[in-house]
């Protein structure tokens, strides 16, 4: 007799509590949570964020783990397991996961770009370059700042339009191979070598937000930025994208619907106290993204007064060379009396001058709200430049968010090998090395089309609508089944089974009505918002004039986007409509015999 | 006679101040920035000052070209303000009332730049002569880019962990496979009968962890022989 080949465990569950904290905290606490705090009522926004996550959060967390750990198998077969029509519901986790690894990877890759390009002096996005003639700086970088150029020149080499494909940059593509070849050596071994990299992954971006913490608060000017951001603006809560921003943010901040949730949980003892360890990962994931806002703040703060500073400089130096004024004559605090001081005296000349003299408002350069690549590469690294020792902040920064999104990168890789390693036909012919190997090759090649000279647009089209509609699809259709086809009474059993109470009301109202109800509005604002904004458009960077401009996608990018959309969220009713054409049959083929 | 003299002086004088002019021709303007590049150690601009400059631009000229011999006093300064800004033209001392050719000066100034510049503690961008522009010095580039030598460690060791990984990976399945084999070999050889209880093999139950219980440890004086 064989004995059965036994499903591999989490050493203990602390590897599974890290393993769901490095998931869940990703790039989005650090990137987006910033500025829907800032876009939102600063303080205030924490309200809806709140409830959102009491309403939402918690209850559909806590609903994907226990589903994997008491079905304990991936996406495709949990809930194959809760009803044969649903097989097209892990299918769909499973496509919607694939695309998300195909771009998610290249954010490391620029990452990895970044962390080798810190080791020198002085730092080569902190100065503009040469033009050919050494007689001042390149064009293109004075009319932007040397931040951005190097952002957009020398990283992305971007092309003026999504058109306009490029060739594929070599040196991103040789990151982005790293990258990968770095997620394959954490997954290689499965839940044994990837339970041991989620205790680095999950714990070293706390060490580095704790020393940025301390060194962004004793930046000149944080507080600025810390006020700017805690003064709650309350009359933002009446406005409803406040409430949908809230929402949305819980929603996919805790990677819901990829079936990477479902992945760990398999992986638990059957009597793991998964309610425990919801309520402490969705807590821990907002407090984190709290406390990455602080940071993020203090660091604004820093940057928006440096350069108002800067400003208030320029303006001075201008003023005293053009007028001839002694050196120190003119300060920051008697700038606006020199000014109509001179105004009157010199009229003309001031006239004149009166083109070049900005404005200079330290609201202004608070309001520049930026959320996503332009934050993490940009912003931060401006703030980083101006600081002491830069190349060690820059090093420390660009580990932590490689941290982030490797650990993400494990969950998406788990969702999708889960699955394959658990389907019969394909883990007894090949071992699990080969399976990830594949996996990870496939999506090396296609992310090469990320390192083009287009590929931050067609990154901005994954990032914004690869995986939106149909997780809000999928999470929806998870919560209606294990709800009411499966039963809830038939859940709170299983439940009772493996930690030994039955879940208390609250759990049981959320997911039985308050939060498929959110879904619902959720879903249908996103659909009202996509139709009535008629076509989508993106953010181009014109080299010329040295910023974004928007344009309109074109038709090939439209039916990329809809094939995006439609390829996941076909799979459920295609794999209902399977399962029911087998089942006839094999009736009638039972019937015939 | 003493009269005439002094007209003539006077007229040479007045010609000469004419040559220094702002927006003159062969006339270049000049911007110090004293308190932004020394600070507290900043100097008072006096005639002193004036003078070490005058004797610069001399020396610029007498460096730049060997035939000149232009002297301190045929540098001109004029319109010096509180700023510190002023113009100076350089005349030519073998052709009256005249001033040296911009071109020539400009050319002296950006050969012997640093020496001006060190000379009053200042550098090309606190020392401003408005019309020459300064090339700028490009960074210092190593041959191989840093980050191709960082990329390439962090490389190695990626795939060195690889590699390690997938060798113990293949070891540990062939001893697995060894020894499921020779497990199969001895049953169908039939020297070894593997006990199985419940499933598991009975020699995975000889461990050390299991005890013999006396009570039943058989002892052949207890029972009764047949």
């Amino acid at each position: 007799q064989a004995m059965e080949k036994s499903r591999p465990l989490w050493d203990n569950p602390l590897q599974f509590v890290f393993a769901c904290i490095s998931y869940a905290v990703g790039l989005g606490n650090v990137w987006r949570f910033p500025y829907l705090c800032q876009m939102y009522g600063g303080g205030g926004f924490l309200i809806p964020y709140f409830i959102m996550l009491i309403a939402e959060g918690m209850p559909l967390l806590y609903l994907e783990l226990a589903v994997g750990q008491r079905m304990r198998q991936g996406s495709i077969g949990a809930w194959k397991i809760i009803s044969p029509y649903l097989c097209g519901v892990g299918v769909a986790s499973v496509v919607v996961s694939f695309f998300l690894s195909m771009y998610y990877n290249v954010i490391n890759a620029w990452a990895f770009w970044y962390l080798f390009h810190s080791f020198q002096d002085p730092l080569p996005w902190a100065t503009c370059p040469l033009n050919s003639n050494r007689t001042g700086y390149e064009e293109e970088c004075e009319k932007t700042s040397s931040t951005q150029y190097f952002w957009y020149r020398q990283t992305l080499n971007i092309s003026p339009s999504l058109e306009v494909s490029g060739s594929v940059q070599w040196e991103q593509a040789l990151c982005l191979t790293l990258a990968w070849l770095v997620v394959y050596l954490c997954i290689l071994r499965g839940t044994e070598s990837t339970g041991k990299v989620v205790y680095v992954t999950a714990s070293l971006p706390y060490c580095v937000l704790i020393i940025y913490l301390i060194r962004g608060l004793t930046l000149h000017g944080a507080v600025n930025g810390l006020v700017y951001m805690f003064t709650p603006k309350l009359e933002q809560l009446s406005n409803p994208k406040t409430w949908i921003s809230a929402a949305t943010q819980i929603f996919f901040s805790l990677g819901l619907g990829f079936g990477s949730l479902i992945a760990f949980a398999s992986y638990n003892e059957p009597s793991n106290n998964c309610e425990r360890h919801a309520i402490i990962v969705s807590l821990i994931n907002s407090a984190t993204s709290i406390f990455a806002s602080i940071v993020t703040f203090s660091i604004y703060g820093f940057k928006a007064t440096f350069n108002y500073e800067s400003c208030i400089n320029k303006v001075i130096l201008l003023l005293m060379n053009a007028f001839d004024l002694e050196e120190g004559s003119l300060t920051a605090d008697n700038l606006n009396e020199m000014k109509d001081y001179l105004m009157a005296t010199h009229p003309q000349e001031y006239v004149q001058l009166l083109p070049q003299l900005k404005n200079c408002s330290l609201e202004a350069e608070l309001d520049t709200a930026v959320q996503g690549t332009g934050l993490a590469f940009i912003v931060y690294s401006e703030a980083i430049k101006n600081m002491e020792v830069p190349q060690l902040y820059s090093v420390l920064y660009f580990v932590m968010l490689l941290m982030l999104g490797i650990g993400s990168m494990l969950g998406n890789t788990a969702a999708i090998l889960t699955p394959l390693t658990d389907s019969r036909v394909i883990a007894t012919r090949f071992p699990k090395e080969v399976i990830s190997g594949v996996v990870c090759f496939i999506n090396c090649v296609i992310g090469l089309i990320f390192t083009m000279e287009s590929g931050s647009y067609w990154f901005d089209i994954f990032n914004d609508y690869a995986a939106t509609l149909s997780l809000l699809l999928i999470v929806l259709v998870e919560t209606i089944a294990v709800c009411y086809i499966y039963g809830i009474r038939r859940f709170e059993k299983d439940l009772h089974n493996m930690i030994g109470r039955k879940p208390n009301w609250y759990w049981k109202i959320m997911w039985a009505f308050a939060s498929p109800l959110l879904i619902i509005s959720l879903f249908l604002f996103y659909l009202t918002d996509y139709i009535l904004t008629g076509t989508l458009q993106y953010q181009a960077w014109d080299a010329t004039q040295g910023q974004l401009v928007t344009k309109d996608y074109p038709g090939y990018a439209l039916a990329v986007i809809g094939l995006l959309v439609a390829a996941s969220i076909m799979c459920i009713p295609l794999g209902a409509l399977l399962t029911f054409i087998r089942k006839r049959l094999k009736r009638e083929s039972i019937s015939t015999v | 006679m003493l009269r005439i003299l002094l007209l003539t002086l006077s007229v040479v004088a007045s010609a000469r101040a004419q040559l220094c002019e702002p927006d003159a021709q062969n006339a270049f303007k000049v911007r110090l920035s004293i308190k932004t590049a020394l600070g507290d150690d900043a100097y008072a601009w006096d005639a002193n000052e004036e003078y070490l400059f005058k004797a610069m631009v001399a020396f610029a000229m007498r460096r730049y070209s060997s035939k000149s011999t232009t002297q301190i006093s045929d540098v001109l300064l004029c319109n010096v303000t509180d700023r510190v800004s002023f113009w100076f033209v350089v005349t030519d001392a073998s052709k009256n009332v005249t001033t040296v050719p911009g071109s020539e000066v400009e050319a002296a100034i950006r050969m012997n730049r640093n020496r001006i510049n060190s000379a009053f503690l200042l550098s090309d961008k606190t020392l401003q002569f408005l019309k020459i522009t300064s090339t700028l010095s490009p960074p210092v580039e190593p041959s191989t880019p840093v980050w191709l030598i960082v990329f390439g460690v962090v490389l190695c060791l990626i795939v060195a962990g690889i590699i390690f990984l997938i060798v113990a990976g293949i070891q540990q399945h062939k001893k697995k496979n060894k020894e499921s084999t020779e497990r199969e070999n001895l049953e169908e050889k039939g020297e070894v009968t593997l006990t199985v209880e419940n499933g598991i093999p009975c020699e995975t139950l000889d461990l050390k962890a299991g005890h013999i219980n006396g009570v039943f440890a058989a002892d052949d004086e207890r029972f009764t022989s047949l």
